[in-house]
């Protein structure tokens, strides 16, 4: 069946690639390049981005090798309020957010897709790397490109007009199928920095955005080791930059293990002190059915992070009253929160990532880390 | 089947002109070497001169070739400025048309970031329409150095009193430009009788070829130039000079300007039917612009509740090209000057299309679009203004 598609085009090898093929495929393929930032930087080098003239100009250059009409939208404003001014919000709220994966909750599947659809485009194509079929999300089958973790957060209604044409092929194939087909971005390097934060450093943007916060670092114990100058500058797990005058009395590394917003405290201890097994996951996304008591499945914590066997459970009625904890169209978020259980501990989980619930390679749903904690302590 | 309503943005070249471009792309010369060779390239360039000075009621030796209108309109504008400045230190203030083309605006602003011009942009009325009293009170001192009012509007097609405009600059000693490049092959330009001293054409509009065009510039008056070397044109705009692209430029104002009255005539009833049709279709579009004072082949319309943007995208599906109009940058269009400086609002501004018609334009486009733009109005509303 010929479908009118949306190819979303970043500039980058993957979503070219994508697109060529759901043109190849029969489809009426139409290329849109979000513009993301208001003031894009002329011909930035360093950082890959996807907001330069250079990544638009790419995309399009790309879609006139396809052969496909190619425009650019306009999301700056949508993209700053529901991902950039996000971000800030949940590191000045103690959380760690993943900007990739709200980008495709609000931006891809939710404005982009929203428009598309208004404008009688029947799905929206992406160059993620997973694999979706019959409403099934699953892990792409390069291990190392896998991007089912951050299309999770993803509703069904969502992934009914999603299209991902890449998640059967290994990376180093779709390269090669660039060249193949001409695509001049066949060897555009991966795109690893949040992009945008053209520099990396992520600390000095937020304290642009945060101003300078100033706080205590302390130790379990609550005595006071040092200064900082904005807690959001922390994330749990982290060893690195606490300058921390005195040595832990062990001699051993100190990890963040807390970050109080409203005191504005750090709190670092010994690695041990980061174990956790109980995870409490708001705003609950089901892909397949909600777990009526419990169900044993794997969890993955951040992206690219390691999968750990895992009992989950409902812990509220989810609001919408038909139990599927779907909020009642179709996968979305009913206000519930689950219980999830890790048979073996994990170390550095940040409140504000998303646990990601996998049966295998198939994704069952997802959740956003709410608390975290030891069997007998939650 | 493909419907070119994107005239204004460049349309087909006319076959003569192909014919003498392509018959010259095949000899040798230089039109400044004295051997036999140079010298026949050098006639065929002054014959083209002299036909294009012809057209537009100029001397010959007041045409400067360029390669195309932003040359041209580069030259005029920073040229003329240094020129005046430096003739009279105190004329730093440039007066410029808030709805001129960008290759007069960003021309303008540069002047004013990097050479201390002080900038006065001239109002418009609604209909996109300069006012000769509106002039005359802005022009006001002996420190004026250039005014630049294009001849007629490339979005929205209003036509300027250019004349009266010329005689209110003339009045203060003060060299007066004018853009043309949309006016010229489509208006009766008459460079001395407007009382212009400096005004702006350019091939590809007109049916000629692309990275071609001309200042038509006054005897005695001296820009400075932007592009030095070898001291062609008049010491003012140096660089081989391009005989192929020349002659067919040449070759197509001899056509358009030629068969002006009966394609302006005919091009004018065809615009006139798809304002109706598009009306009728979509009653509550808006007609931008003046009623009568516009070029033949320009029809602007905003559509209330539609992004321009969307609109486009959804005719092109269709077969359908024309433009929004406005410039890009990023690729993301933005607001047009034009339609902001006649007073619209932002969600009129971008809820815009142009659709400009030419010698290739016949009913048939017209009823296209007119078959196209109801339903494609219908479900650009849907998509809203986001």
């Amino acid at each position: 069946m010929t479908l009118r598609v949306l190819a979303a085009m970043s500039g980058g090898v993957d979503s070219a690639v994508a697109a060529a093929r759901a043109a190849a495929a029969g489809h009426d393929v139409t290329g849109v390049h979000m513009a993301l930032s208001r003031n894009p930087q002329t011909y930035r080098t360093g950082a890959r981005g996807c907001c330069t003239l250079e990544d638009a100009r790419d995309a399009r250059r790309a879609a006139d090798v396809i052969g496909i009409p190619f425009y650019v939208w306009d999301m700056a404003e949508r993209f700053d309020r529901d991902v950039v001014q996000d971000f800030v919000a949940e590191y000045a709220a103690g959380r760690t957010p993943n900007p990739c994966l709200r980008c495709n909750e609000k931006i891809k599947f939710t404005a982009l897709l929203d428009r598309a659809r208004a404008l009688g485009f029947d799905a929206v194509c992406t160059g993620h790397y997973a694999r979706l079929s019959d409403g099934v999300l699953r892990r792409a089958v390069d291990p190392g490109k896998d991007q089912s973790y951050v299309l999770a957060v993803c509703t069904r209604e969502q992934l009914a007009h999603a299209m991902f044409p890449l998640g059967d092929t290994p990376k180093a194939d779709v390269r090669r199928e660039a060249a193949a087909r001409g695509l001049r971005v066949a060897d555009k390097p991966d795109s690893h920095d949040i992009c945008f934060i053209a520099d990396g450093d992520t600390r000095g943007f937020l304290t642009d955005r945060l101003g300078a916060a100033p706080g205590k670092i302390v130790d379990v114990g609550g005595d006071v080791l040092g200064a900082h100058e904005g807690a959001y500058g922390y994330t749990v797990g982290q060893r690195k930059g606490l300058r921390i005058g005195r040595p832990a009395p062990d001699g051993k590394p100190r990890y963040v293990l807390d970050i109080s917003p409203v005191t504005g405290t750090v709190t670092v201890g010994p690695r041990a002190a980061l174990d956790v097994d109980e995870i409490v996951g708001e705003h609950p996304v089901w892909l397949a059915a909600a777990p009526g008591a419990s169900i044993d499945c794997q969890v993955q914590l951040r992206a690219h992070g390691e999968v750990y066997d895992c009992t989950v459970a409902a812990t509220r009625a989810d609001g919408d009253g038909d139990g599927d904890g779907d909020g009642g169209d179709g996968g979305g978020d009913g206000g519930g929160a689950v219980r999830i259980r890790l048979r073996t501990p994990a170390q550095g989980v940040a409140k504000g990532q998303t646990a990601v619930l996998y049966d295998g390679d198939t994704v069952l749903g997802s959740a956003t880390i709410a608390a975290t904690g030891r069997a007998a302590l939650v | 089947m493909v419907t070119y309503l994107d005239h204004a943005a460049t349309t087909p070249m006319l076959p003569a002109a192909i014919d003498a471009m392509t018959a010259e792309l095949g000899r040798v010369g230089n039109p400044s070497s004295l051997h036999a060779v140079g010298r026949r390239a050098r006639r065929v360039v002054e014959e083209s001169r002299e036909i294009i000075a012809n057209a537009f009621g100029a001397r010959p030796s007041e045409v400067v070739f360029t390669g195309g209108g932003t040359e041209a309109d580069n030259l005029a504008v920073k040229g003329l400025y240094w020129a005046r400045r430096a003739a009279a230190p105190q004329r730093t203030r440039v007066l410029a048309s808030a709805i001129e083309h960008h290759a007069i605006l960003d021309a303008v602003h540069w002047l004013a970031e990097h050479e201390g011009a002080r900038v006065d942009w001239i109002p418009v009325d609604s209909q996109g329409r300069v006012h000769p009293e509106t002039l005359a009170e802005m022009i006001q001192g002996d420190d004026v150095a250039l005014v630049t009012v294009m001849w007629a509007n490339n979005e929205v097609g209003t036509v300027q009193p250019v004349a009266e405009l010329a005689a209110v600059a003339r009045a203060h000693d003060v060299p007066f430009h004018t853009d043309a490049v949309q006016a010229a092959g489509q208006l009766e330009v008459a460079f001395a009788a407007a009382g212009a001293d400096a005004l702006t054409i350019s091939g590809h509009k007109l049916g000629g070829p692309l990275g071609v065009g001309a200042l038509l510039l006054a005897k005695g008056l001296d820009p400075v130039p932007v592009l030095h070397g070898g001291g062609q044109e008049r010491e003012v705009r140096s660089g081989t000079l391009d005989t192929p692209a020349i002659v067919g430029f040449a070759a197509a104002v001899q056509i358009a300007v030629g068969h002006r009255v009966t394609e302006a005539r005919r091009l004018a009833g065809l615009r006139d039917e798809l304002i109706a049709k598009v009306l009728a279709a979509v009653p509550d579009a808006v007609l931008n612009g003046a009623p009568d004072d516009r070029l033949p082949g320009n029809a602007h319309f905003s559509f209330p509740g539609c992004e321009g943007d969307a609109l486009l995208m959804l005719l092109d599906a269709r077969g359908i090209e024309c433009s929004t109009g406005s410039a890009c940058s990023a690729g993301v269009a933005q607001p047009s000057h034009v339609l902001l400086a006649m007073g619209a609002d932002i969600p009129r501004a971008r809820g815009s299309l142009r659709f400009s018609l030419g010698h290739t334009s016949t009913e048939a486009d017209v009823d296209a679009l007119a078959a196209a733009i109801g339903p494609a109005v219908h479900r650009a509303r849907r998509a809203g203004l986001s």
